[in-house]
């Protein structure tokens, strides 16, 4: 490799120079067929790709649409609000963010939670956000300095208001930000592409059941964007549709009458209207404020309401199902008249107790009634003629009867989630237990079960229904809170019509001797006090289930725990000749029925048929007559 | 000779007589061809790439007006200051985006290993120059140590790019000067051996766990990139998707200048600068392409025609070797951004928006004019 010789050492220097020349030539072919494949032969591929990157569809939320109460009253509605977002998955270091963030607009340590607990349940590559609700100011001096935060963003959104707050708070139900369970019910109606850019979704009461109607549909807006994702020109708009209005069978004043009759007490109340299933009023006390869960619930307001012992979020009037008491018997007396069992005139004769099977079950009245027919067993409420008469008509018997009146099954309410009760029978029984011993039914079983005790267990909605059916003389509708859907745009109604779901097709002299019974209850039995100078005739049955059993010993309200005490029931329908309102009324713990229920009921039929208003909590009436006690 | 008065002519004369007409009509095209796309990459930046224009022309001119022996003359300075440099840098660079590659001296903060790029072959071709008529296996051996030198202190930054830049431009002396095909083959089955085991096993190898012992973690990121891309959409990998993107969706004829939605809607990357072909793929297409190589030949070209006939040693090794450098900028920055080489930061020659890279590039192209013009001298 040594060049004594200039000219050799030249020439060799130029054959190099060629073969540089030639490697040159052969890396630029190389080049060129790289060209050549990504711009000729994939250049479709390249293209689409091009256009895939440049064109971004843009979700156009609808809005929501309004809920109001049947006179119009605004029960939900939207309003817009800014919101300072952040991309998390745009940023490096999101607390870095958030501190510089904090030094601009105000963010509480409650709203770094949520945002922590909103990302740990959101999608990825969505938007969260930190602070809702911003002022014009805060809003601002975000803008002025937008370019210092790329991946935050203030957005305009509609928010759901609530605005009066915990009235009528278990029916309205609420919206809450979409999660995984959320999406993967979205997935099954093949709704994804109707929620995309759709953060919030019903979560209960009707925002859920009507969500379909509620949400509308989303519009588009198909844009070119940068890399950034950021907007840059309008291509097309696909216009949003709004969600359809619900008007409801309720009536909020009625509402509110009943809940502030319940004061402070828990329980339970749902008025129909009888001959058309709408629901006039469906109370669950205590309430709570579904504001709260809109944008996220704080930990802290989670927990008062989850570990709060009135169980505020249990909406007792769907879900509590409890023994009726002795608001069964008018519906056992139906089931005698119509079975043939007895005849309304047919006395039998109260000791003040009933023998069965090697047991003693007492009457509550210490010496028993006397001769009483029906009509007295239901005024008086005596127990020993239900005891009888459940023994007569046997357990199948009852079971097939008040199974025909909705009782332990769901009654088909426009609401989610709803209790089907336990109607008990032997083949309840088998379905319900495991093991053998268990399984069996016990005749004595049969006897509590016709006072409405023993595995009894049905919820105010179904006493309701029942009691209403027995109002629009045996005809079974559907109970719903839902008078129409209203479209927006056109303005069209869509009924939801009073469609009768069966006839029980029972005799009218029957029913008429039951509600000349249940008239007699507020007249001179154990409503009378609670109904005294009513204006309005009133077939009423007071009940009191039983709670703790008190073994053998005589059962004093004063002397247990409240929590202990007995629940308080009562049902009702007035005006007793042509009803126009049915209703069941539970309160936990109230003692006897006539002392807690009934006056709650007064209040509302009250307001109700005479517009008048108590303006106070119903009164307790702690000398009610005791119309059972337990043994 | 009388006093004369001011002669346009004479001065245009004086101005241009010591430039090589051929090089200077291709560097003209090719800036034009810049400003072109500069305008639809990045206009905000017009003005600045005007003035790093006329500063690169200058340094050119001041280089072609230079006679060749006196560059070849500033070689032993200008590579002992260039290691020094580097040294410094070592000692008390700045660190920026994990690497050590500036030198704050007050008033700028410089590049050294940008220096070597011209330094390294300018100090070989004058060694080889010093040996001449005596050039055995030992002066290949100084050669290979005194490149080794800058680009082990560039590696060690580190700037796997810049290296490979100033150790390619180092073997090109070492290659015209004779290198023995008995080396550099074996080196280069080595080399496609390895790139096709890498490309071959990439699944493997490129497994988080797997620590490639001599390159940084950065650098196996790259590479890994280059083999599936797809691997990491939103991350290292967008750069090269997005620019592939752009150049194959430009078609034959491209979307017309301006119109390029990848350029304008900022999907990519550094378009003024190492990405600036993905913004003339996309606009002008597969024929703007084409113009561009067509533009680099013309310049190798007449590169290596300078080579052949240039009348020394060092000037031939030296006039080889810029030739060579520009090719390998060119070829390594289209093949980046086209995606058939790893990202390596290398501009694209005389496009690229920067000032460094284009001064450093006039100085080549200036120094090919002082070896031509020393040839025609020598004729004379």
């Amino acid at each position: 490799m040594s060049f004594d010789e200039p000219e050799q050492e030249l020439s060799q220097f130029r054959r190099r120079v060629l073969v540089a020349g030639a490697f040159v030539m052969l890396c630029f072919v190389v080049l060129a067929a790289r060209f050549a494949w990504l711009q000729v032969s994939r250049f479709d591929y390249y293209h689409t790709r091009a256009e895939d990157n440049r064109i971004a569809l843009v979700p156009i939320v609808p809005n929501r649409g309004l809920i109001t109460d049947r006179n119009g009253v605004v029960l939900a509605r939207n309003y817009a609000a800014y919101t300072l977002e952040i991309t998390p998955s745009s940023l490096k270091n999101v607390d870095e963010t958030i501190d510089a963030l904090a030094e601009i607009v105000d963010i509480q340590p409650k709203d770094r939670r949520r945002f922590r607990k909103i990302l740990d349940e959101s999608k990825n590559f969505e938007s969260v956000p930190i602070r809702t609700r911003l002022t014009d100011e805060e809003v601002a001096r975000l803008i002025a300095r937008r370019f210092q935060f790329p991946g935050v963003e203030v957005n305009a959104r509609l928010f759901r208001d609530y605005p009066n707050g915990s009235l009528a708070s278990h029916f309205l139900g609420y919206i809450g930000r979409i999660n995984d369970r959320d999406l993967k019910r979205i997935e099954e109606r093949e709704q994804e592409a109707n929620y995309r850019g759709t953060d919030h979704i019903g979560k209960i009461g009707l925002e859920q059941s009507y969500e379909a109607e509620l949400h509308g549909i989303t519009g588009f807006e198909e844009v070119e964007v940068d890399a950034g994702g950021r907007a840059v020109r309008l291509l097309r708009r696909t216009a949003p549709v709004a969600g359809n209005n619900l008007v409801l069978t309720v009536d909020l004043e009625l509402q509110k009458v009943a809940e502030e009759a319940f004061g402070n007490r828990r329980g339970a109340m749902v008025a129909i209207e009888p001959g058309s299933g709408a629901v006039l009023a469906l109370v669950s006390a205590p309430g709570f404020d579904p504001n709260l869960f809109v944008d996220g619930i704080s930990t802290q307001d989670w927990e008062a309401l989850n570990n709060s012992p009135d169980h505020p979020l249990l909406n007792r009037a769907l879900n509590s199902a409890n023994p009726p008491g002795s608001t069964f018997k008018p519906f056992m007396a139906l089931a005698a008249l119509t079975t043939g069992k007895r005849t309304a005139q047919q006395a039998i004769s109260d000791p003040g107790y009933f023998d069965f099977g090697g047991h003693r079950f007492r009457d509550d009245k210490v010496g028993g009634h006397g001769l009483v027919n029906m009509y007295q067993s239901i005024a008086q409420s005596c127990n020993t003629y239900y005891y009888k008469l459940a023994a007569d008509l046997g357990i199948e018997q009852i079971a097939a009867f008040m199974s025909r009146l909705g009782f332990g099954s769901r009654t088909g309410v426009d609401l989610e989630g709803e209790s089907s009760g336990v109607l008990p029978s032997p083949d309840w029984k088998k379905r319900r237990f495991k093991r053998p011993e268990q399984q069996k039914w016990y005749a004595g079983e049969t006897i509590s079960v016709g006072i409405g005790q023993g595995y009894n267990a049905y919820t105010p909605l179904q006493l309701a229904h029942a009691t209403a059916t027995l109002a629009a003389g045996g005809v079974v509708f559907k109970p719903h809170l839902v008078r129409y859907v209203e479209d927006v745009r056109s303005g069209e109604r869509r009924m939801i019509e009073p469609a009768p779901v069966t006839n029980l097709g029972l005799k009218p002299e029957h029913l008429a001797e039951i509600r000349r019974a249940m008239i007699g209850v507020n007249l001179e039995g154990t409503g009378r006090r609670a109904f005294a100078g009513v204006p309005y005739l009133v077939a009423g049955k007071t009940g009191t289930a039983q709670v703790y059993s008190l073994r053998g010993g005589r059962y004093k309200a004063s002397e247990v725990r409240e929590r202990l005490r007995d629940h308080s029931l009562y049902i009702a329908y007035a005006p007793a000749e042509a009803p126009k309102i049915a209703l069941a009324v539970l309160v936990e713990n109230g003692g006897f029925g006539a002392s807690a229920a009934a006056p709650i009921a007064r209040q509302v039929l009250d307001y109700y048929l005479l517009g008048k208003r108590a303006g106070n909590p119903a009164p307790e009436d702690a000398d009610a007559p005791g119309d059972e006690e337990i043994q | 000779m009388t006093e004369r008065r001011f002669d346009p002519r004479r001065w245009l004369m004086l101005l241009i007589e010591p430039l090589d007409p051929a090089l200077l009509l291709i560097l003209s095209l090719l800036l034009s061809y810049a400003f072109v796309l500069m305008v639809s990459a990045s206009p905000e930046r017009m003005e600045s790439q005007m003035i790093n224009s006329a500063v690169a022309i200058s340094v050119m001119w001041v280089a072609a007006r230079m006679p060749s022996q006196r560059i070849l003359a500033l070689a032993l300075p200008v590579y002992v200051t260039g290691v020094l440099l580097l040294v410094a840098v070592a000692l008390f660079g700045e660190i920026s985006k994990g690497a050590q590659r500036w030198l704050d001296i007050g008033v700028a903060r410089i590049q050294p290993s940008e220096l070597m790029k011209v330094a390294a072959p300018l100090m070989l071709a004058w060694y080889f120059q010093q040996r001449e008529g005596m050039i055995r296996v030992r002066e290949f051996l100084v050669a290979g140590a005194l490149l080794l030198l800058p680009v082990g202190l560039i590696v060690k930054q580190p700037d796997l790019g810049t290296a490979l830049l100033v150790a390619a431009a180092g073997f090109y002396v070492l290659f015209f000067a004779g290198l023995s095909w008995k080396l550099i083959l074996p080196v280069a089955v080595v080399a496609i051996v390895g790139i096709g085991s890498i490309v071959g096993f990439g699944d493997r190898i490129c497994q988080p766990d797997v620590d490639w012992v001599v390159l940084h973690g950065y650098q196996k990121n790259r590479v890994c990139t280059l083999l599936d891309p797809s691997q990491d959409p939103l991350g290292k990998g967008f750069h090269i998707i997005q620019s592939t993107i752009a150049i194959g969706s430009g078609g034959v004829l491209g979307k017309g200048w301006q119109a390029g939605t990848q350029t304008h809607l900022s999907f990519i990357p550094e378009r003024h600068t190492d990405f600036i072909f993905a913004v003339l793929g996309e606009e002008f297409g597969l024929t703007g392409a084409l113009v561009l190589l067509a533009l680099y030949l013309l310049l190798i070209l007449r590169g290596c025609t300078i080579a052949a006939q240039a009348p020394t040693l060092a000037t031939r090794l030296l006039a080889g070797a810029i030739t060579m450098i520009f090719f390998t900028y060119a070829f390594v920055n289209m093949g980046m951004v086209s995606g058939i080489l790893p990202v390596v930061g290398v501009p694209l020659p005389f496009i690229s928006y920067g000032g460094t890279a284009l001064v450093t590039l006039c100085l080549g192209l200036g120094i090919l004019m002082s070896i031509n013009r020393s040839r025609m001298m020598s004729k004379q």
